[in-house]
Protein backbone atom coordinates (compact mmCIF):
# COMPACT_ATOMS: atom_id res chain seq x y z
CA UNK A 1 0.00 0.00 0.00
CA UNK A 2 3.12 2.01 0.61
CA UNK A 3 4.48 1.77 -2.82
CA UNK A 4 0.68 2.54 -4.51
CA UNK A 5 0.77 6.27 -2.04
CA UNK A 6 4.16 7.08 -3.12
CA UNK A 7 3.25 6.48 -6.69
CA UNK A 8 0.30 8.90 -6.53
CA UNK A 9 2.85 11.21 -5.26
CA UNK A 10 5.46 11.30 -7.49
CA UNK A 11 2.90 10.95 -10.75
CA UNK A 12 1.81 13.84 -9.45
CA UNK A 13 5.35 15.58 -9.44
CA UNK A 14 5.92 13.69 -13.35
CA UNK A 15 3.06 15.60 -14.46
CA UNK A 16 3.89 19.15 -13.61
CA UNK A 17 7.02 18.07 -14.74
CA UNK A 18 6.43 16.53 -18.02
CA UNK A 19 3.95 19.52 -18.71
CA UNK A 20 6.49 22.73 -17.78
CA UNK A 21 9.23 20.57 -19.34
CA UNK A 22 7.58 20.27 -22.71
CA UNK A 23 6.44 23.58 -22.90
CA UNK A 24 10.14 25.45 -21.76
CA UNK A 25 11.93 22.96 -24.12
CA UNK A 26 9.63 23.87 -27.00
CA UNK A 27 9.04 27.41 -26.36
CA UNK A 28 12.38 28.83 -24.76
CA UNK A 29 14.24 28.88 -28.34
CA UNK A 30 11.15 31.06 -29.75
CA UNK A 31 11.82 33.45 -27.15
CA UNK A 32 14.53 36.56 -27.21
CA UNK A 33 14.49 40.54 -26.91
CA UNK A 34 13.38 41.05 -30.43
CA UNK A 35 9.84 38.38 -29.63
CA UNK A 36 9.80 40.31 -26.39
CA UNK A 37 9.70 43.84 -27.81
CA UNK A 38 8.62 43.50 -31.79
CA UNK A 39 4.76 43.92 -32.81
CA UNK A 40 3.35 40.63 -34.37
CA UNK A 41 3.47 40.47 -38.11
CA UNK A 42 0.89 38.85 -39.93
CA UNK A 43 -1.31 38.29 -36.95
CA UNK A 44 0.97 36.97 -35.01
CA UNK A 45 3.01 34.35 -37.55
CA UNK A 46 6.43 36.22 -36.93
CA UNK A 47 7.37 38.93 -34.76
CA UNK A 48 6.92 39.43 -31.30
CA UNK A 49 4.57 39.94 -28.48
CA UNK A 50 4.87 43.09 -27.16
CA UNK A 51 1.62 44.52 -27.25
CA UNK A 52 0.38 41.20 -26.04
CA UNK A 53 2.38 41.88 -22.94
CA UNK A 54 1.27 45.33 -22.66
CA UNK A 55 -2.54 43.97 -22.76
CA UNK A 56 -1.71 41.69 -19.56
CA UNK A 57 -0.11 45.07 -17.78
CA UNK A 58 -2.53 47.08 -18.38
CA UNK A 59 -5.65 44.91 -17.48
CA UNK A 60 -3.84 43.09 -14.63
CA UNK A 61 -2.64 46.74 -13.40
CA UNK A 62 -6.92 47.69 -13.44
CA UNK A 63 -7.93 44.42 -12.10
CA UNK A 64 -5.56 45.04 -9.10
CA UNK A 65 -6.38 48.34 -8.23
CA UNK A 66 -9.92 47.73 -8.35
CA UNK A 67 -9.58 44.45 -6.90
CA UNK A 68 -7.31 44.98 -3.75
CA UNK A 69 -9.07 47.61 -1.98
CA UNK A 70 -12.98 46.37 -2.18
CA UNK A 71 -11.07 42.61 -1.08
CA UNK A 72 -9.08 44.29 1.63
CA UNK A 73 -11.71 46.35 2.90
CA UNK A 74 -14.76 43.54 2.83
CA UNK A 75 -11.19 41.03 5.10
CA UNK A 76 -11.54 44.31 7.38
CA UNK A 77 -14.69 44.41 7.88
CA UNK A 78 -15.38 40.39 8.17
CA UNK A 79 -12.01 40.08 10.49
CA UNK A 80 -12.54 43.28 13.24
CA UNK A 81 -16.54 44.59 12.96
CA UNK A 82 -18.87 41.95 12.22
CA UNK A 83 -19.85 38.87 13.96
CA UNK A 84 -20.87 35.97 13.27
CA UNK A 85 -24.63 36.81 11.98
CA UNK A 86 -26.56 36.06 8.89
CA UNK A 87 -25.12 38.60 6.77
CA UNK A 88 -21.53 37.72 7.00
CA UNK A 89 -22.73 33.76 5.71
CA UNK A 90 -24.28 35.75 3.01
CA UNK A 91 -20.92 37.61 2.57
CA UNK A 92 -18.45 34.43 2.63
CA UNK A 93 -21.57 32.74 0.20
CA UNK A 94 -21.39 35.31 -2.15
CA UNK A 95 -17.54 35.37 -2.53
CA UNK A 96 -17.77 31.82 -2.89
CA UNK A 97 -20.34 31.99 -5.53
CA UNK A 98 -18.13 34.81 -7.36
CA UNK A 99 -15.04 32.17 -7.20
CA UNK A 100 -17.06 29.74 -8.75
CA UNK A 101 -19.05 31.23 -11.66
CA UNK A 102 -17.07 29.82 -14.85
CA UNK A 103 -15.02 32.32 -16.80
CA UNK A 104 -16.89 32.61 -19.79
CA UNK A 105 -20.23 33.48 -17.93
CA UNK A 106 -18.09 36.22 -16.47
CA UNK A 107 -17.17 37.02 -20.65
CA UNK A 108 -20.59 37.03 -21.12
CA UNK A 109 -21.64 39.47 -18.28
CA UNK A 110 -18.29 41.60 -19.27
CA UNK A 111 -19.96 41.65 -22.63
CA UNK A 112 -23.62 42.24 -21.98
CA UNK A 113 -22.72 45.08 -18.82
CA UNK A 114 -19.35 47.16 -19.22
CA UNK A 115 -19.04 46.67 -23.07
CA UNK A 116 -22.39 47.33 -23.93
CA UNK A 117 -24.50 48.47 -21.45
CA UNK A 118 -22.45 50.79 -19.73
CA UNK A 119 -20.73 51.77 -23.27
CA UNK A 120 -17.29 51.05 -22.53
CA UNK A 121 -16.70 49.07 -25.83
CA UNK A 122 -14.14 46.70 -26.54
CA UNK A 123 -11.14 47.80 -24.33
CA UNK A 124 -8.76 46.33 -21.73
CA UNK A 125 -10.48 48.45 -19.15
CA UNK A 126 -13.72 46.30 -19.40
CA UNK A 127 -11.66 43.50 -19.54
CA UNK A 128 -9.69 44.77 -16.51
CA UNK A 129 -13.04 44.91 -14.65
CA UNK A 130 -13.87 41.42 -15.00
CA UNK A 131 -10.98 40.43 -14.38
CA UNK A 132 -11.11 42.44 -10.82
CA UNK A 133 -14.56 40.62 -10.02
CA UNK A 134 -12.81 37.21 -10.72
CA UNK A 135 -9.39 37.76 -8.45
CA UNK A 136 -11.67 39.59 -6.12
CA UNK A 137 -12.48 35.89 -3.84
CA UNK A 138 -8.99 34.96 -3.89
CA UNK A 139 -7.93 38.63 -2.29
CA UNK A 140 -10.40 38.57 -0.21
CA UNK A 141 -10.22 34.72 1.30
CA UNK A 142 -6.41 34.94 1.61
CA UNK A 143 -6.69 38.73 3.57
CA UNK A 144 -9.38 37.56 6.01
CA UNK A 145 -7.04 35.00 7.02
CA UNK A 146 -4.01 36.73 7.50
CA UNK A 147 -5.80 39.73 9.13
CA UNK A 148 -7.27 37.26 11.57
CA UNK A 149 -3.58 35.66 12.35
CA UNK A 150 -2.44 39.22 13.72
CA UNK A 151 -2.20 38.81 17.83
CA UNK A 152 -4.35 39.60 19.49
CA UNK A 153 -2.15 41.19 22.20
CA UNK A 154 -0.74 43.64 19.14
CA UNK A 155 -4.88 44.93 19.13
CA UNK A 156 -5.26 45.31 22.47
CA UNK A 157 -1.42 46.88 22.84
CA UNK A 158 -2.95 49.99 20.77
CA UNK A 159 -6.10 50.20 22.13
CA UNK A 160 -4.47 50.62 25.54
CA UNK A 161 -2.47 53.16 24.26
CA UNK A 162 -5.60 55.28 23.31
CA UNK A 163 -5.88 54.92 19.59
CA UNK A 164 -9.01 53.99 18.39
CA UNK A 165 -10.44 51.43 16.18
CA UNK A 166 -9.71 52.62 12.90
CA UNK A 167 -6.44 54.05 14.21
CA UNK A 168 -5.75 50.16 15.27
CA UNK A 169 -6.93 48.26 12.43
CA UNK A 170 -4.80 51.00 9.99
CA UNK A 171 -1.13 51.54 12.26
CA UNK A 172 -0.83 47.92 13.37
CA UNK A 173 -3.05 45.41 12.59
CA UNK A 174 -2.82 45.93 8.70
CA UNK A 175 0.87 46.58 8.50
CA UNK A 176 1.04 43.26 10.83
CA UNK A 177 -0.97 41.30 7.97
CA UNK A 178 0.93 43.24 4.92
CA UNK A 179 2.90 39.67 3.80
CA UNK A 180 0.10 38.09 3.50
CA UNK A 181 -2.30 40.34 2.20
CA UNK A 182 0.21 40.78 -0.88
CA UNK A 183 -0.26 37.18 -1.05
CA UNK A 184 -3.40 37.15 -1.73
CA UNK A 185 -3.35 40.03 -4.04
CA UNK A 186 -0.64 38.15 -5.91
CA UNK A 187 -2.74 35.07 -6.25
CA UNK A 188 -5.91 36.98 -7.25
CA UNK A 189 -4.25 38.58 -9.87
CA UNK A 190 -2.19 35.59 -11.03
CA UNK A 191 -5.56 34.20 -11.88
CA UNK A 192 -6.30 37.50 -13.64
CA UNK A 193 -3.23 37.10 -15.86
CA UNK A 194 -3.93 33.46 -16.90
CA UNK A 195 -7.77 34.03 -17.64
CA UNK A 196 -8.81 34.03 -21.63
CA UNK A 197 -12.19 33.23 -21.54
CA UNK A 198 -13.70 35.47 -19.49
CA UNK A 199 -11.97 38.50 -21.65
CA UNK A 200 -12.35 37.22 -24.78
CA UNK A 201 -15.35 38.98 -25.95
CA UNK A 202 -14.32 42.16 -23.72
CA UNK A 203 -10.97 43.15 -24.88
CA UNK A 204 -11.85 43.65 -28.66
CA UNK A 205 -8.32 40.96 -29.69
CA UNK A 206 -6.80 43.69 -31.28
CA UNK A 207 -3.26 43.01 -32.47
CA UNK A 208 -1.78 46.90 -32.17
CA UNK A 209 -0.27 48.49 -29.44
CA UNK A 210 -2.42 49.62 -27.00
CA UNK A 211 -1.80 53.19 -25.97
CA UNK A 212 -3.81 53.73 -23.13
CA UNK A 213 -5.97 51.17 -21.39
CA UNK A 214 -8.89 52.30 -22.69
CA UNK A 215 -8.05 50.78 -26.19
CA UNK A 216 -8.89 47.31 -27.41
CA UNK A 217 -6.02 44.59 -27.26
CA UNK A 218 -4.61 41.22 -26.77
CA UNK A 219 -3.30 39.79 -23.39
CA UNK A 220 -1.00 36.95 -23.86
CA UNK A 221 -3.56 33.91 -23.02
CA UNK A 222 -5.76 35.07 -25.81
CA UNK A 223 -3.00 35.46 -28.25
CA UNK A 224 -1.84 31.79 -27.12
CA UNK A 225 -5.53 30.91 -28.02
CA UNK A 226 -5.98 32.04 -31.46
CA UNK A 227 -2.35 31.32 -32.53
CA UNK A 228 -2.90 27.63 -31.61
CA UNK A 229 -6.69 27.12 -32.76
CA UNK A 230 -5.93 29.01 -35.30
CA UNK A 231 -3.16 27.09 -36.80
CA UNK A 232 -1.26 30.65 -37.08
CA UNK A 233 2.31 29.57 -35.61
CA UNK A 234 3.42 27.00 -33.39
CA UNK A 235 6.43 28.06 -32.63
CA UNK A 236 5.14 31.82 -31.46
CA UNK A 237 2.47 29.78 -29.57
CA UNK A 238 5.08 27.66 -27.91
CA UNK A 239 7.18 31.10 -27.24
CA UNK A 240 4.26 32.81 -25.44
CA UNK A 241 2.89 29.48 -23.86
CA UNK A 242 6.52 29.49 -22.39
CA UNK A 243 6.71 33.27 -20.71
CA UNK A 244 3.39 32.37 -19.06
CA UNK A 245 4.75 29.83 -17.46
CA UNK A 246 7.95 31.24 -16.44
CA UNK A 247 5.74 33.97 -15.00
CA UNK A 248 3.66 31.49 -13.29
CA UNK A 249 6.93 29.40 -12.15
CA UNK A 250 8.18 33.34 -10.81
CA UNK A 251 4.63 33.68 -8.93
CA UNK A 252 5.12 30.88 -6.94
CA UNK A 253 8.28 31.44 -5.92
CA UNK A 254 7.59 35.02 -4.68
CA UNK A 255 4.32 33.87 -3.13
CA UNK A 256 6.18 30.78 -1.46
CA UNK A 257 8.75 33.48 -0.18
CA UNK A 258 6.17 35.69 1.05
CA UNK A 259 4.52 33.14 2.89
CA UNK A 260 7.47 31.71 4.87
CA UNK A 261 8.71 34.91 5.88
CA UNK A 262 5.48 35.79 7.35
CA UNK A 263 5.07 32.38 9.14
CA UNK A 264 8.34 33.16 10.67
CA UNK A 265 7.87 36.87 11.91
CA UNK A 266 4.30 35.72 12.89
CA UNK A 267 5.76 32.49 15.16
CA UNK A 268 9.48 33.77 16.00
CA UNK A 269 8.20 36.69 17.65
CA UNK B 1 -13.96 63.80 19.87
CA UNK B 2 -17.13 63.86 18.24
CA UNK B 3 -15.34 64.05 14.92
CA UNK B 4 -13.43 60.78 15.22
CA UNK B 5 -16.52 59.18 16.33
CA UNK B 6 -17.75 59.90 12.54
CA UNK B 7 -15.13 58.93 10.73
CA UNK B 8 -15.03 55.51 12.75
CA UNK B 9 -18.95 55.56 11.72
CA UNK B 10 -18.13 56.41 8.32
CA UNK B 11 -15.18 53.83 8.24
CA UNK B 12 -17.07 51.16 9.17
CA UNK B 13 -19.58 51.82 6.58
CA UNK B 14 -17.92 51.78 4.21
CA UNK B 15 -16.06 48.79 5.16
CA UNK B 16 -19.34 47.21 4.84
CA UNK B 17 -20.16 48.34 1.40
CA UNK B 18 -16.71 46.83 0.34
CA UNK B 19 -18.00 43.47 2.30
CA UNK B 20 -21.54 43.12 0.46
CA UNK B 21 -20.04 44.44 -3.13
CA UNK B 22 -19.90 40.46 -4.19
CA UNK B 23 -23.16 40.15 -3.36
CA UNK B 24 -24.39 43.09 -5.01
CA UNK B 25 -22.20 41.94 -8.12
CA UNK B 26 -23.84 38.66 -8.04
CA UNK B 27 -26.88 40.06 -8.07
CA UNK B 28 -26.27 42.50 -11.25
CA UNK B 29 -24.70 39.25 -12.78
CA UNK B 30 -27.91 37.44 -12.34
CA UNK B 31 -29.88 39.98 -13.89
CA UNK B 32 -27.83 40.61 -16.80
CA UNK B 33 -27.59 36.78 -18.26
CA UNK B 34 -31.34 36.12 -17.39
CA UNK B 35 -32.22 40.06 -19.55
CA UNK B 36 -30.45 38.45 -22.29
CA UNK B 37 -30.85 34.73 -21.96
CA UNK B 38 -34.49 34.87 -21.14
CA UNK B 39 -36.10 35.53 -24.61
CA UNK B 40 -35.11 32.13 -25.80
CA UNK B 41 -36.88 30.58 -23.06
CA UNK B 42 -39.92 32.48 -24.60
CA UNK B 43 -39.63 32.14 -28.21
CA UNK B 44 -37.96 28.19 -28.18
CA UNK B 45 -39.35 26.87 -25.03
CA UNK B 46 -37.60 26.05 -21.75
CA UNK B 47 -38.22 22.32 -22.31
CA UNK B 48 -37.42 22.78 -26.41
CA UNK B 49 -34.35 24.66 -24.86
CA UNK B 50 -32.87 22.31 -22.55
CA UNK B 51 -34.09 18.62 -23.85
CA UNK B 52 -33.79 19.66 -27.57
CA UNK B 53 -30.99 16.75 -29.53
CA UNK B 54 -30.61 19.63 -31.76
CA UNK B 55 -28.38 22.72 -32.08
CA UNK B 56 -28.67 24.19 -35.80
CA UNK B 57 -28.59 28.30 -35.39
CA UNK B 58 -28.85 28.65 -38.99
CA UNK B 59 -32.00 26.65 -38.98
CA UNK B 60 -33.26 27.85 -36.07
CA UNK B 61 -32.78 24.96 -33.94
CA UNK B 62 -31.39 26.09 -30.48
CA UNK B 63 -31.44 22.43 -28.36
CA UNK B 64 -28.52 22.34 -25.46
CA UNK B 65 -29.30 18.83 -24.73
CA UNK B 66 -26.07 17.57 -26.39
CA UNK B 67 -24.20 19.80 -24.67
CA UNK B 68 -25.46 19.05 -21.31
CA UNK B 69 -24.71 15.34 -21.83
CA UNK B 70 -20.96 16.38 -23.22
CA UNK B 71 -20.42 18.25 -20.07
CA UNK B 72 -21.34 15.52 -17.51
CA UNK B 73 -19.21 13.02 -19.88
CA UNK B 74 -15.97 14.81 -19.53
CA UNK B 75 -16.88 15.88 -16.01
CA UNK B 76 -17.76 12.17 -15.17
CA UNK B 77 -14.73 10.20 -16.94
CA UNK B 78 -12.32 13.19 -15.60
CA UNK B 79 -13.46 12.57 -12.06
CA UNK B 80 -12.94 8.91 -12.59
CA UNK B 81 -9.34 9.41 -13.25
CA UNK B 82 -8.64 12.31 -10.94
CA UNK B 83 -10.91 11.35 -7.39
CA UNK B 84 -8.38 7.90 -7.01
CA UNK B 85 -5.18 9.94 -7.71
CA UNK B 86 -5.74 12.95 -5.57
CA UNK B 87 -7.27 11.01 -2.65
CA UNK B 88 -4.18 8.76 -2.32
CA UNK B 89 -1.90 11.41 -3.11
CA UNK B 90 -4.04 14.05 -0.23
CA UNK B 91 -3.32 11.01 1.85
CA UNK B 92 0.26 10.46 1.05
CA UNK B 93 0.69 14.12 1.85
CA UNK B 94 -0.85 14.37 5.36
CA UNK B 95 0.03 11.13 6.91
CA UNK B 96 3.02 9.69 5.08
CA UNK B 97 5.68 12.03 2.90
CA UNK B 98 8.56 12.68 4.71
CA UNK B 99 9.14 16.54 5.54
CA UNK B 100 11.20 16.48 2.26
CA UNK B 101 8.83 15.23 -0.56
CA UNK B 102 6.34 17.60 1.03
CA UNK B 103 8.68 20.32 0.25
CA UNK B 104 8.67 19.00 -3.16
CA UNK B 105 4.69 18.11 -3.53
CA UNK B 106 3.26 21.78 -1.95
CA UNK B 107 4.73 23.93 -4.62
CA UNK B 108 4.14 21.50 -7.38
CA UNK B 109 0.26 21.20 -6.78
CA UNK B 110 0.52 25.31 -6.31
CA UNK B 111 2.30 25.45 -9.93
CA UNK B 112 -0.62 22.92 -11.83
CA UNK B 113 -2.95 25.19 -10.46
CA UNK B 114 -1.59 28.25 -11.47
CA UNK B 115 -0.84 26.95 -15.22
CA UNK B 116 -3.27 29.04 -17.17
CA UNK B 117 -6.36 26.74 -19.11
CA UNK B 118 -4.99 28.04 -22.38
CA UNK B 119 -1.69 26.45 -21.64
CA UNK B 120 -2.99 23.21 -20.51
CA UNK B 121 -5.12 23.19 -23.81
CA UNK B 122 -2.54 24.50 -25.52
CA UNK B 123 -0.37 21.17 -24.50
CA UNK B 124 -3.90 18.75 -24.78
CA UNK B 125 -3.98 20.34 -28.60
CA UNK B 126 0.06 19.57 -29.19
CA UNK B 127 1.04 16.32 -27.22
CA UNK B 128 -2.51 14.42 -26.09
CA UNK B 129 -4.39 14.62 -29.48
CA UNK B 130 -1.42 13.16 -31.41
CA UNK B 131 -1.22 10.26 -28.96
CA UNK B 132 -4.57 9.52 -28.64
CA UNK B 133 -4.89 9.46 -32.28
CA UNK B 134 -2.58 6.83 -32.35
CA UNK B 135 -3.14 4.89 -29.33
CA UNK B 136 -6.68 4.64 -30.03
CA UNK B 137 -7.55 5.75 -33.46
CA UNK B 138 -10.05 8.41 -34.06
CA UNK B 139 -9.22 11.84 -34.63
CA UNK B 140 -7.79 12.66 -31.03
CA UNK B 141 -10.15 15.30 -30.63
CA UNK B 142 -12.21 13.22 -28.31
CA UNK B 143 -13.97 13.10 -24.70
CA UNK B 144 -11.34 10.97 -23.52
CA UNK B 145 -8.49 13.65 -24.22
CA UNK B 146 -10.91 17.05 -22.76
CA UNK B 147 -11.30 14.34 -19.42
CA UNK B 148 -7.27 13.37 -19.24
CA UNK B 149 -7.13 17.48 -19.51
CA UNK B 150 -9.32 18.49 -16.73
CA UNK B 151 -8.19 15.64 -14.64
CA UNK B 152 -4.77 17.55 -14.72
CA UNK B 153 -6.36 20.37 -14.32
CA UNK B 154 -9.17 19.51 -11.14
CA UNK B 155 -6.00 17.67 -9.11
CA UNK B 156 -4.78 20.67 -7.30
CA UNK B 157 -8.24 21.39 -5.92
CA UNK B 158 -9.21 18.09 -4.90
CA UNK B 159 -5.79 17.02 -2.82
CA UNK B 160 -5.71 20.45 -1.67
CA UNK B 161 -8.62 20.69 -0.49
CA UNK B 162 -9.04 16.95 0.66
CA UNK B 163 -5.53 17.17 2.51
CA UNK B 164 -6.93 19.71 4.81
CA UNK B 165 -9.47 18.01 5.46
CA UNK B 166 -7.35 15.02 6.47
CA UNK B 167 -4.81 17.16 8.65
CA UNK B 168 -8.03 18.82 10.75
CA UNK B 169 -9.01 15.66 12.06
CA UNK B 170 -8.16 15.60 15.39
CA UNK B 171 -4.37 14.50 16.85
CA UNK B 172 -6.70 12.32 19.48
CA UNK B 173 -8.28 9.77 17.02
CA UNK B 174 -5.15 8.72 15.28
CA UNK B 175 -3.34 8.69 18.36
CA UNK B 176 -6.09 6.56 20.34
CA UNK B 177 -6.20 4.11 17.16
CA UNK B 178 -2.53 3.92 16.95
CA UNK B 179 -2.79 3.01 20.74
CA UNK B 180 -4.75 0.32 20.92
CA UNK B 181 -2.54 -1.45 18.09
CA UNK B 182 -3.75 -0.44 14.46
CA UNK B 183 -1.06 -0.22 12.02
CA UNK B 184 -0.63 2.81 10.11
CA UNK B 185 -2.63 2.10 7.55
CA UNK B 186 -5.45 0.77 9.59
CA UNK B 187 -5.42 3.98 11.25
CA UNK B 188 -5.47 5.52 7.94
CA UNK B 189 -8.60 3.43 6.77
CA UNK B 190 -10.40 2.95 9.22
CA UNK B 191 -10.15 6.11 11.93
CA UNK B 192 -8.88 9.30 9.92
CA UNK B 193 -10.10 8.93 6.35
CA UNK B 194 -13.64 8.12 7.36
CA UNK B 195 -13.45 11.01 9.92
CA UNK B 196 -12.68 13.09 6.73
CA UNK B 197 -15.44 12.41 4.35
CA UNK B 198 -17.30 15.37 4.23
CA UNK B 199 -14.24 17.47 3.40
CA UNK B 200 -13.00 15.24 1.08
CA UNK B 201 -16.82 15.08 -0.45
CA UNK B 202 -16.38 19.15 -0.90
CA UNK B 203 -12.96 18.98 -2.71
CA UNK B 204 -14.55 16.51 -5.21
CA UNK B 205 -17.74 18.72 -5.75
CA UNK B 206 -15.57 21.77 -6.10
CA UNK B 207 -13.21 19.89 -8.50
CA UNK B 208 -16.21 18.73 -10.70
CA UNK B 209 -17.32 22.64 -10.44
CA UNK B 210 -13.93 23.38 -12.27
CA UNK B 211 -14.83 20.95 -14.71
CA UNK B 212 -18.03 21.66 -15.61
CA UNK B 213 -16.94 25.17 -15.65
CA UNK B 214 -13.47 25.19 -17.82
CA UNK B 215 -13.60 26.24 -21.27
CA UNK B 216 -10.74 26.99 -23.50
CA UNK B 217 -8.97 23.64 -22.59
CA UNK B 218 -11.84 21.75 -23.55
CA UNK B 219 -12.32 23.63 -26.64
CA UNK B 220 -9.03 23.00 -27.79
CA UNK B 221 -9.03 19.19 -27.49
CA UNK B 222 -12.84 18.50 -27.44
CA UNK B 223 -13.88 18.31 -31.13
CA UNK B 224 -16.92 20.47 -30.21
CA UNK B 225 -18.91 18.55 -32.77
CA UNK B 226 -22.95 18.50 -31.13
CA UNK B 227 -23.58 15.02 -30.45
CA UNK B 228 -24.67 12.33 -27.75
CA UNK B 229 -21.12 10.81 -27.86
CA UNK B 230 -21.22 6.72 -28.22
CA UNK B 231 -17.54 5.99 -27.26
CA UNK B 232 -15.17 7.68 -25.17
CA UNK B 233 -13.17 8.79 -28.63
CA UNK B 234 -16.39 10.40 -29.80
CA UNK B 235 -15.77 14.38 -29.87
CA UNK B 236 -18.22 16.09 -27.64
CA UNK B 237 -19.15 19.57 -27.04
CA UNK B 238 -19.65 21.05 -24.08
CA UNK B 239 -21.54 24.05 -22.74
CA UNK B 240 -18.67 26.08 -22.20
CA UNK B 241 -17.48 25.46 -25.07
CA UNK B 242 -20.64 26.52 -26.90
CA UNK B 243 -20.51 29.62 -25.92
CA UNK B 244 -17.19 30.47 -26.17
CA UNK B 245 -17.24 29.06 -29.88
CA UNK B 246 -20.37 31.26 -31.28
CA UNK B 247 -20.34 34.25 -29.34
CA UNK B 248 -18.14 35.67 -31.91
CA UNK B 249 -20.31 36.09 -34.61
CA UNK B 250 -23.55 35.61 -32.54
CA UNK B 251 -26.74 37.99 -33.34
CA UNK B 252 -30.51 38.65 -32.42
CA UNK B 253 -32.24 35.18 -31.29
CA UNK B 254 -28.70 33.13 -31.68
CA UNK B 255 -27.15 35.85 -28.84
CA UNK B 256 -30.01 34.80 -26.56
CA UNK B 257 -29.45 31.23 -26.65
CA UNK B 258 -26.04 31.77 -26.22
CA UNK B 259 -26.87 33.80 -22.29
CA UNK B 260 -29.68 30.75 -22.31
CA UNK B 261 -26.40 28.54 -22.15
CA UNK B 262 -25.02 30.26 -19.86
CA UNK B 263 -27.85 30.27 -17.55
CA UNK B 264 -28.28 26.07 -17.64
CA UNK B 265 -24.59 26.12 -16.83
CA UNK B 266 -25.13 29.16 -14.02
CA UNK B 267 -27.66 26.95 -12.37
CA UNK B 268 -25.81 23.64 -12.69
CA UNK B 269 -22.49 25.71 -10.63
CA UNK B 270 -25.08 26.70 -8.35
CA UNK B 271 -26.40 23.43 -7.43
CA UNK B 272 -22.99 22.17 -7.16
CA UNK B 273 -21.81 24.79 -4.89
CA UNK B 274 -24.88 24.80 -2.39
CA UNK B 275 -24.47 20.85 -2.60
CA UNK B 276 -20.49 21.12 -1.50
CA UNK B 277 -21.97 24.08 1.38
CA UNK B 278 -23.67 21.30 2.73
CA UNK B 279 -21.17 18.82 3.39
CA UNK B 280 -18.73 21.99 4.37
CA UNK B 281 -21.06 23.01 7.04
CA UNK B 282 -22.38 19.28 8.09
CA UNK B 283 -19.52 17.90 9.52
CA UNK B 284 -20.61 15.17 11.47
CA UNK B 285 -17.97 12.32 11.70
CA UNK B 286 -19.06 8.84 11.53
CA UNK B 287 -16.63 5.99 12.72
CA UNK B 288 -17.60 2.61 12.89
CA UNK B 289 -21.58 3.21 12.88
CA UNK B 290 -21.19 6.02 15.76
CA UNK B 291 -21.31 9.79 15.40
CA UNK B 292 -18.16 11.14 17.23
Amino acid sequence: MQTVFWASGIITVIILLVIIGYILIKGLPAINLEFLLAEPIDSGESGGIAPMIVSSIYVTLVAGIVAAPLGVGAAVYLAEYAGENKVVKLIRFGAETLASIPSIVFGLFGLSFFVIFLGMGWSLFAGGLVLALMALPTIFQVAEVSIEAVPRSYREGSLALGATKWETIYRVVLPAAIPGITTGVILGLARAISEAAAIMFVVGSALSMPISIFDPGRPLPLHLYVLATEGISMENAFGTAAVMVILILIITVVTNTLVERYQKKMMGR
Amino acid sequence: MSSNKLEEYLVEKGLFLTAIFSIIIILIIIAFIFREGFPIFQEYGVLNFIFGMNWAPSDEQYGVFTMIVGSLCITGLSLLMAVPLSILCAIFMAEIAPKTFRKILKPTIETLAGIPSVVYGFFGLIVLVPLVRVQFGGTGFSMLTASIILTIMILPTIISVSEDALRSVPHEYKEASLALGATQWQTIKNVIFPAAIPGVITAIILGMGRAVGETLAVIMVAGNVTQIPNSILDPVRALTSNIALEMGYATGVHYNALFGTAIVLFIMIMVLLVIANYFHYKKKVVIGGGYL
